[in-house]
């Protein structure tokens, strides 16, 4: 009989952390203590504190362990689990104003309080390799409920009026774009799911995709009754193994129990899914070009009108529906529109997951309803920034986004204020940045990304973005002119109205966005010659203080292109001529004689 | 599965499985766990206290855990019934037998089981 459950957190973040080893010493510990038969070991996905794996909670307490090494586990059994003392030195230490406390609930941690979870729901606390798991915390009720109680039309009525928005990044209402591919003539349809995610440091789709993968095959199946489809595909990155793997053993799962296939419930209605790997452009993370990949076709876009609802996979009928929005479909069947239209803002509703990366304190995932302000998620949830840094910006939506700078830090996040601030809700990468962080480079980090990912099927993506970044380069090498500027906004406006794709429209993003709101800093860069972060590079440039070198030649010593000179106990000089910047003599210097600027 | 009928089964035969992972237990069990405790047979009772709480259908709403050395050895196997709104309870030197009358009377009946309690015993 089971008295425990032990969580043990199997997401991507908590597996590279280790958790898999600390999974297997539990299951040996617990036998060498006899105590197999009442502690269950259960495998979960993302808690979303991942900069804090491997993650581990013990029921019916609660404890919330964080950093759990294998050397730990036999404690935890000898002490927690037999004797029932807490293992305080694992639990988990939260630092508020200096002060650091000791959490011993998951719940009590100020990461959690703040966080409403509807699409991570079940993240972190059920077993997603078990689909009797799943239909314990009400899963497959909805789809039950659809195929038994509801005509499509209701369906697609109720998912409106929830006011659901796409949560692959534009924002699209996803009632109406069920109701366009219900309206054309009956006949094959498709139902696709966009888990395609591409954006530097993002991890949402791939979070719940690991964590709970049912959600997303029930809401498929819902998507498909509703539009009149018999077919779905999963386009999901082969980059994401631990996803690929539990999406499969869901889909078997569901197809053993009759919840996939054909007359399921006995209704008459038949749905199957079929997953197709990506190998991982981010340009097939664009609807059109991920259709054209699905039909084995090089993953290029194509432009719209026709738009897939009409004119989709195989040229039939498809919605294409993202990841983190099918997580919220079986919910809002079950508890009603009025309820997930409770949360949010008057034209965001419900909650929305972000990638927390960055300069914070709690890397991680996280799920905030939609109006929360940048400032709760980086100071009350994200924990601040750490090392006393100041906050500067916060990037959203990856290279198609942009910057939020600090003085817009109360804007409540969705999707009209950040469209309206220069920016955009993207997937939900949340990138934060401290003084450290020189924005113009920021620029270039994505404008580099897009140059690699742009397809080359339009000139404007292609060549524009291309040269967008030689300008940056020019702008960071110190050799910028201030028409340059001008240059930059030019382009940028050319690329935007011009470009095929989702792709090659956003691109300029970034540029746009940093601009706009640090233009000093570009001008530094171009008049003064200098980084104002000390990020660029070439314009830096190392000095020894006179004063400070007590001439002990280490750092002469450790340059490799013999820059150093100097006699020895007498302040040595560095050649800018030969210096490369490596930074070796700094590292060296145990005066802090050496400085960059 | 061919019937909403059998998804409700297997929800309901989950339900009870899953809602240990969930904080509310509006009653928790607290068994005395320490060397002491395990010395004076404290796992027979704790094992007796969670195979009745399931067969009962109670993992929702009671929790059974365990705790260390109270400093009452002499007490062992002590437990502890906390209910919400209602003072705590401590039984001493328990057995399997007197868990199952525990469970009975206090935890299903409302009514603590008075001649086992701490203060009982200390008249």
């Amino acid at each position: 009989m089971i008295r425990s459950h032990v969580l043990i957190c199997g997401g991507t973040g908590c597996t590279s952390s280790g958790s898999v080893a600390v999974r297997e010493a539990m299951a040996k510990e617990l036998e060498l203590a006899g105590l197999s038969d009442e502690v269950k070991i259960v495998q979960t996905g993302c808690f979303g504190l991942c900069a804090n794996g491997p993650i581990m909670i013990i029921y019916p307490e609660g404890t919330f362990y964080s950093h759990v090494k294998v050397d730990d586990v036999k404690e935890i059994v000898e002490e927690h689990l037999l004797k029932g003392r807490l293992v305080e030195r694992l639990l988990h230490k939260e630092t508020d104003e200096g002060v650091t406390e000791t959490v011993h609930s998951l719940s009590d941690t100020k990461f959690y309080k703040k966080q409403h979870r509807v699409a991570l729901r079940n993240c972190g606390v059920i077993n997603p390799e078990s689909i009797d798991e799943y239909i314990g915390t009400d899963g497959y009720q909805a789809l039950g409920k659809v195929l038994t109680e509801m005509k499509p039309q209701e369906v697609i009525d109720t998912i409106l009026a929830s006011g659901l928005r796409g949560r692959g990044g534009a924002g699209f209402p996803t009632g109406r774009k069920w109701q366009f591919a219900a309206d054309q003539p009956a006949g094959k349809k498709y139902v696709v799911c966009n888990a395609d995610e591409g954006d530097p440091g993002a991890f949402m789709d791939r979070s719940v995709l690991e964590g709970d993968p049912h959600a997303v095959l029930e809401a498929m199946a819902i998507a498909g009754y509703a539009i009149g489809a018999d077919e779905g595909y999963i386009y999901v990155r082969a980059e994401y193994p631990i996803a690929v793997q539990r999406l499969t053993i869901a889909i078997n799962q569901a197809r053993e129990y009759g919840l996939l296939g054909k007359d399921i419930f006995g209704t008459g209605f038949n749905f199957d899914i079929t997953l197709r790997l990506g190998a991982g452009a981010f340009v097939c993370g664009e609807e059109t070009a991920l259709l054209a990949s699905i039909e084995g076709k090089r993953g290029e876009p194509h432009p719209r009108p026709p738009f897939p609802a009409v004119k989709g996979l195989f040229g039939k009928p498809t919605i294409i529906n993202n990841v983190e929005t099918l997580a919220n479909i079986a919910q809002i069947i079950n508890k009603g529109a009025d309820w997930f239209a409770s949360m949010g803002t008057e034209k965001s509703k419900g909650t929305k997951v972000f990638a927390l990366g960055g300069k914070i304190t709690n890397t991680g995932l996280v799920e905030i309803p939609m109006g929360t302000t940048l400032r709760e998620i980086i100071e009350d949830i994200g924990g601040g920034i750490p090392n006393g840094k100041k906050f500067k910006a916060a990037q959203t939506g990856g290279p198609s986004g942009g910057c939020i700078p600090a003085s817009l830090i109360d804007t409540p996040i969705d999707y009209d204020n950040l469209l309206a601030i220069g920016s955009m809700m993207g997937s939900g990468g949340l990138i934060v940045m401290d003084e450290d962080n020189c924005m113009v480079d920021i620029a270039k980090f994505f404008l580099e990304f897009t140059v690699d990912e742009s397809c080359g099927k339009c000139v404007p993506c292609r060549t524009g973005t291309r040269r967008l970044l030689e300008i940056l380069e020019k702008i960071t090498s110190g050799n910028g002119e201030m028409e340059d500027l001008d240059k930059l906004e030019e382009l940028c406006n050319y690329i935007k109205s011009t470009s095929l794709c989702g792709l090659g429209q956003t691109a300029p993003n970034p540029v746009v966005s940093t601009l706009r709101y640090f233009r000093d800093e570009y001008i530094a860069h171009i008049v003064d010659k200098k980084c104002p972060a000390g990020v660029c590079k070439k314009l830096l440039h190392y000095h020894i203080d006179a004063e400070k070198c007590r001439g002990c030649t280490a750092c002469a010593r450790q340059c490799p292109t013999n820059a150093i000179s100097g006699a020895v106990r007498t302040p040595h000089t560095i050649d800018p001529a030969k210096c490369i910047k490596c930074g070796a003599c700094m590292a060296t210097c145990k005066f802090g004689a050496i400085y960059k600027q | 599965m061919k019937s909403l009928a059998e998804l409700a089964a297997i929800r309901d035969k989950m339900k009870n499985k899953v809602a240990l992972r969930e904080e509310s237990g509006e009653t928790r069990i607290v068994v005395g766990m320490a060397t002491c405790g395990i010395a004076a047979g404290a796992r027979p009772v704790l094992s007796t206290f969670v195979e009745e709480v399931d067969k009962a259908g109670l993992n929702g709403s009671v929790a059974v855990t365990q705790t260390g050395c109270i400093g009452l050895c002499r007490y062992e196997p002590i437990v502890e019934v906390l209910r919400a709104g209602e003072e705590k309870v401590t039984y001493i030197k328990m057995t399997p037998e007197k868990a199952l009358e525990v469970m009975e009377k206090h935890i299903k009946g409302g009514k603590p089981v008075v001649e086992y309690t701490i203060g009982n015993i200390e008249k």
